[in-house]
């Protein structure tokens, strides 16, 4: 059985992004969006991954979000002659219970996923080279030594997006509107 | 701590991915695809720190901190382009931007 703290957590995830999922009003789905990304925050922390936590209640919960919420409350989406697509909503309640069967499935009775506690290493990974450390020094030596073409592709990737954001949002050109 | 598995964890990113997935399908209102999508990726995350922490090795949280990042530049993208689609036809609603459906 798992401890108690994983199971509040993993409850208020689901129940988070089930409100999500089901509400209509898209603030309230915004709602259950940061409920559901905090959630999955805290899970960064039982997972002993301090510095994924907080970056994730930073940049997700925090800067994305808010974006969101901005956008929603910009555009006024609320549409009233929509109806809800009770046929498409079947669809994909299905996909969803086919989904679920199916990680159920293999978790708890095709015995493929190994249950490693949690201390023990695994013997292939003995000689890796970079040990798991919760500390964000470890992250930063990481960064910058074995994962730097990376990190300028990332920031090269960032100016880029921040390029087309105020290309896209510029007026559009009068008479193609 | 010592109680759960790994299992568990991916039991979690898997649930949540299902939802994100079903969410996609089902509604209408562009901007909560979106989220939906989001939602999609930070169980992908899940399922990566759960690897790397009872792997023990330190790539996945790595790969997590990009997958951070390309959500972000992924997200600004996004909604700028919803911003400019709305302007253009004045409905987020998938139903209704039906300009290339035969």
């Amino acid at each position: 059985m798992p401890d108690g703290l994983f199971i509040f957590f993993a409850a208020l995830t689901l129940g988070a992004a089930s409100l999500l999922v089901l509400s209509r009003n898209a603030v309230t789905s915004a709602m259950g969006m940061i409920l559901a990304l905090v959630g999955v925050a805290a899970d960064f922390f039982l997972l002993d991954a301090y510095f994924l936590g907080v970056l994730q209640v930073l940049v997700y919960a925090g800067a994305v979000m808010v974006l969101f919420l901005f956008i929603i409350m910009l555009l006024d989406t609320e549409d009233p002659t929509d109806s809800y697509p009770w046929r498409k909503a079947a669809g994909g309640l299905a996909v969803f219970f086919l989904l679920a069967a199916g990680v159920l499935w293999l978790f708890h009775w095709s015995g493929a996923v190994p249950n490693t506690p949690a201390g023990a290493t695994p013997p292939e990974l003995t000689a890796a080279p970079s040990e798991f450390a919760t500390a964000a020094k470890a992250f930063g030596r990481l960064l910058y030594t074995k994962y730097l073409l990376p990190l300028e592709i990332a920031g090269l990737l960032l100016l880029t997006a921040l390029v087309g954001v105020v290309s896209l949002s510029k007026d559009a050109p009068a008479g193609q509107a | 701590m010592e109680h759960t598995t790994l299992a568990h964890h991916l039991l979690l990113a898997g649930l949540l991915f299902a939802l994100g997935l079903a969410g996609v399908l089902v509604r209408r209102n562009l901007l909560v695809v979106y989220m939906c999508l989001e939602l999609m990726l930070a169980a992908a995350t899940l399922a990566l720190v759960a690897f790397s922490r009872f792997n023990r090795t330190m790539d996945g949280a790595v790969l997590v901190f990009f997958v951070i990042t390309v959500a972000a530049a992924e997200v600004a993208v996004g909604l700028a382009l919803i911003v400019a689609l709305y302007r253009r036809r004045g409905t987020v609603s998938s139903e209704r931007l039906d300009v290339l459906r035969p």
